[in-house]
């Protein structure tokens, strides 16, 4: 599904992702840790195509096509879904209206008909069930005035609706309250199966209690230094990162 | 879309041509302005007396008066004497099909989704005997006319309706009003009249079907609307496809006069060439629009303004009789090098009167948008209420967005409320709806139209797409 291999990227002509190799197979969950700054949310935009992030070595396939090579929206339309760990507020375009245009761009892309606005109300009723999501913030400017976990629910709410083949979710889980982290955790196990795969970027292991990922690595300093099963996770939660960073000092500092 | 403009050049040139090449053609009088020139034109449209006199009074006064420099806007100065001021309509070159037509502006044409009927009219394209919109009209007129209703060229009702021109013509604009509007007075060529009778309702959308009249009048445009006591009517002005005049100077006036109780809501969208990028070869627009509103009445103007290089406009309301309403909706866009200055006199005089100014900027490219707008609530304005809302929203940054508004209250028991708001469009934002699959000329359109939501709901259900489809076009490549 997502081969990155010896990724490189710069920002503002820092050099910020150093080296980064992963594999995500075709229903697999990844989750992602590691200390502020490290490179998770640069990673996430490299792959979404952040037009501020330049690539300067390295490379991703994904389904088998350079997904460096393509423009965000292809990248979307193909099937790569960001949760954004800051969602954009863009007043006076209605939250619903902007996700049926980016539905309809989907299944453009991929050859299906335009879903009608009828049809396309019956799914994102749905969806709104699953992500228990309040009525008036569909019809509200995208995210404008949102409260910090309503926006990121909407964010799971949109990828929701949008069935994306690979999720990658920046952070989802800061900002929610406990009872909200179970209802959007419980939204994202819905979704997950063979076919969909996902990275999940994190600081706390109590959201992989929910979303049991397959690996877990840690970033750190713009390189994975540490890749294991599920209890790497909770590892990290009792020694925090400063056992890796030793322990797997790199050589080339 | 760098070489749009200089094939259009072309498709000028060949019209202005052809207006000389052919004997029939050559009506045009000498470049420069005095009062035999004046006269001149009013003996060629074989005007009664007293319009000539008119027309003199406001020549005279004309001379009298500088050109104004208080606005926001640049251009290099207008050499009065150098502008021919009478040419008979000229005829379009006749194409024989719209392949003949310049690709590039077909595939405006198509953006703006223009049935290929209008297309062919538009670029002056041979038309079959059976065409819609001209037996369509025909059938309006007779409704019309069965109401009462009178909707023809000025020229047409200062020869057949006189007494109404006599009595309305220069009651909202005087001639001595501003600098253009007594050019206007002076010298103007033709325009629209109509005339709706005491409680009838007009059934259509005035003008809708009759673009075609609408279309080529000339710089010097003059229009009068009269709704009778207890009269309803909507009008439309203008159209979504581009427009091109060989003339750079345009100096129209509008009046709109509502009777007590009367209703009129003048809806306009303007797309005059904005020139290149460069704003090379751009319309100057300087309009003088104002509507009169007696007790009870309501005027309501809205436009959309995508075109011309330099737009100088500010489509006002007299509220002289008691609970009168006044209401301004605006959309104005530069681009490239285009600059506007435009918004809305709201004057109160009349007891309870109440107006509402709406007004949205968008700047893009090195364009500069200036809002300017007057609140004036007389002495007798009692209990009189305003409400003004003036957002401007920028993309990219080497555009301005400037906003005046003015305010004079000379009455305590009257309520004024201001909000404005300066926003920008964000490279965020654009990203945002390009992961969700949007194409960046998608986002921003998708933005812009969220931001103009307010006003394009006031414009009639058709106008409203076509406005919309237009600004996406007027917004091209401003992003990314
Ligand atoms: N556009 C940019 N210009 C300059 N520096 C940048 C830019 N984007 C990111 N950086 C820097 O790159 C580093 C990595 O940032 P990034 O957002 O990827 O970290 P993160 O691992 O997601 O951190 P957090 O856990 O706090 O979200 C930081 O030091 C950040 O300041
Ligand atoms: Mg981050």
């Amino acid at each position: 599904m997502l081969e990155i291999h010896n990724l490189h990227a710069a920002a503002g002509g820092r050099a910020i992702l150093k080296g980064i190799n992963l594999t995500v197979n075709r229903g697999e969950v990844h989750a992602i840790m590691g200390p502020n700054g490290s490179g998770k949310s640069t990673l996430a935009g490299v792959l979404a195509g952040r037009g501020e992030l330049e690539v300067t070595d390295g490379g991703v396939t994904f389904q088998g096509q350079d997904l460096l090579d393509l423009e965000p929206e292809e990248r979307a339309r193909a099937g790569v879904f960001l949760a954004f760990q800051y969602p954009v507020e863009i007043p006076g375009v209605n939250n619903a209206y902007l996700l049926k245009a980016g539905l309809n761009e989907g299944r453009k892309a991929r050859g299906e008909t335009e879903l009608d606005a009828m049809d396309f109300m019956a799914l994102i009723r749905d969806r709104m069930k699953l992500l228990e999501m309040d009525d008036a913030l569909l019809n509200r400017p995208v995210n404008e005035g949102f409260s910090g976990g309503e926006k990121k629910r909407n964010e799971i709410f949109q990828m929701a609706v949008l069935e994306p083949a690979l999720a990658i979710l920046d952070e989802t889980d800061s900002g929610l309250d406990i009872d909200a982290l179970k209802t959007v955790a419980a939204g994202v196990n819905a979704l997950r199966n063979s076919e969909r795969s996902m990275v999940v970027i994190t600081h706390y292991q109590r959201l992989l209690n929910y979303i049991v990922p397959d690996s877990v690595h840690v970033l750190s300093g713009g390189r994975i230094v540490k890749s294991g099963g599920k209890e790497l996770a909770l590892e990290l939660e009792k020694k925090g990162y400063g056992w890796i960073e030793t322990e797997s000092a790199p050589a080339t500092a | 879309m760098s070489t749009a403009p200089e094939t259009l050049e072309e498709l000028a040139k060949q019209e202005y041509k052809y207006g000389f090449v052919t004997d029939v053609e050559t009506d045009s009088i000498p470049v420069g302005l005095s009062e035999d020139v004046v006269r001149l034109i009013s003996a060629k449209k074989e005007e009664p007396d007293w319009l000539l006199e008119w027309r003199l009074k406001a020549f005279r006064v004309w001379t009298t008066m500088v050109e104004p420099n208080w606005h926001n806007v640049e251009y290099s100065p207008i050499d009065y004497q150098a502008i021919s001021y009478y040419a008979a309509p000229k005829k379009k070159p006749e194409l024989q099909s719209l392949d003949e037509v310049d690709p590039e502006v077909r595939a405006t044409f198509d953006k703006l989704g223009i049935s290929l009927d209008e297309q062919k009219r538009l670029s002056g394209v041979a038309v079959d005997a059976v065409f819609d919109s001209v037996s369509v009209a025909t059938t309006f007129k007779d409704t019309l006319a069965n109401l009462g209703i009178i909707f023809c060229s000025f020229s047409e009702a200062v020869r057949e309706h006189p007494d109404l021109v006599r009595q309305y013509l220069g009651s909202v604009v005087p001639h001595s009003d501003n600098f253009f509007a007594a050019l206007n007075s002076a010298v103007f060529s033709d325009g629209s009249f109509a005339y709706i009778p005491k409680g009838v309702k007009c059934p259509m959308e005035l003008s809708t079907y009759f673009r075609i009249n609408a279309a080529n009048t000339g710089q010097f445009e003059r229009t009068l609307l009269v709704a009778d006591e207890g009269a309803e009517v909507s009008y439309l002005e203008g159209c979504t496809a581009p427009q091109r005049d060989e003339n750079q100077l345009h100096a129209a006036v509008v009046e709109l006069v509502a009777l007590d109780a009367a209703t009129i809501k003048y809806s306009t969208v303007q797309n005059w060439y904005p020139g290149d990028e460069n704003g090379k070869g751009g319309i100057y627009n300087f309009v003088t629009k104002r509507g009169k509103a007696l007790a009870n009445a309501k005027v309501t103007w809205t436009q959309v303004e995508t075109g011309s290089a330099i737009t100088w406009k500010y489509p006002s309301c007299i509220l002289q009789g008691d609970n009168s309403v006044g209401e301004f909706y605006s959309v104005a866009v530069t681009n490239n090098r285009q600059q506007a200055d435009t918004g809305t006199k709201m004057v109160h005089l009349g007891k309870n009167t109440r107006s509402t100014i709406i007004s949205k900027g968008i700047s893009a490219g090195r364009g500069q948008n200036t809002y300017r707008g007057l609140v004036r609530i007389g002495k007798g304005a009692r209990g009189a209420r305003n409400f003004s809302q003036c957002d401007s929203l920028l993309i990219g940054d080497r555009c301005g967005a400037h906003t005046f508004p003015y305010l004079e209250v000379k009455n305590t028991s009257s309520q004024v409320e201001h909000e404005a708001s300066t926003s920008k469009i964000g490279e965020d934002q654009i990203f945002y709806c390009r992961q969700r699959g949007l194409s960046t000329e998608d986002a921003v359109n998708l933005i812009v139209n969220g931001f103009c939501k307010e006003v394009f709901r006031e414009l009639p259900m058709e106008f409203a797409v076509e406005a919309q489809k237009l600004l996406g076009v007027s917004l091209e490549g401003s992003v990314g």
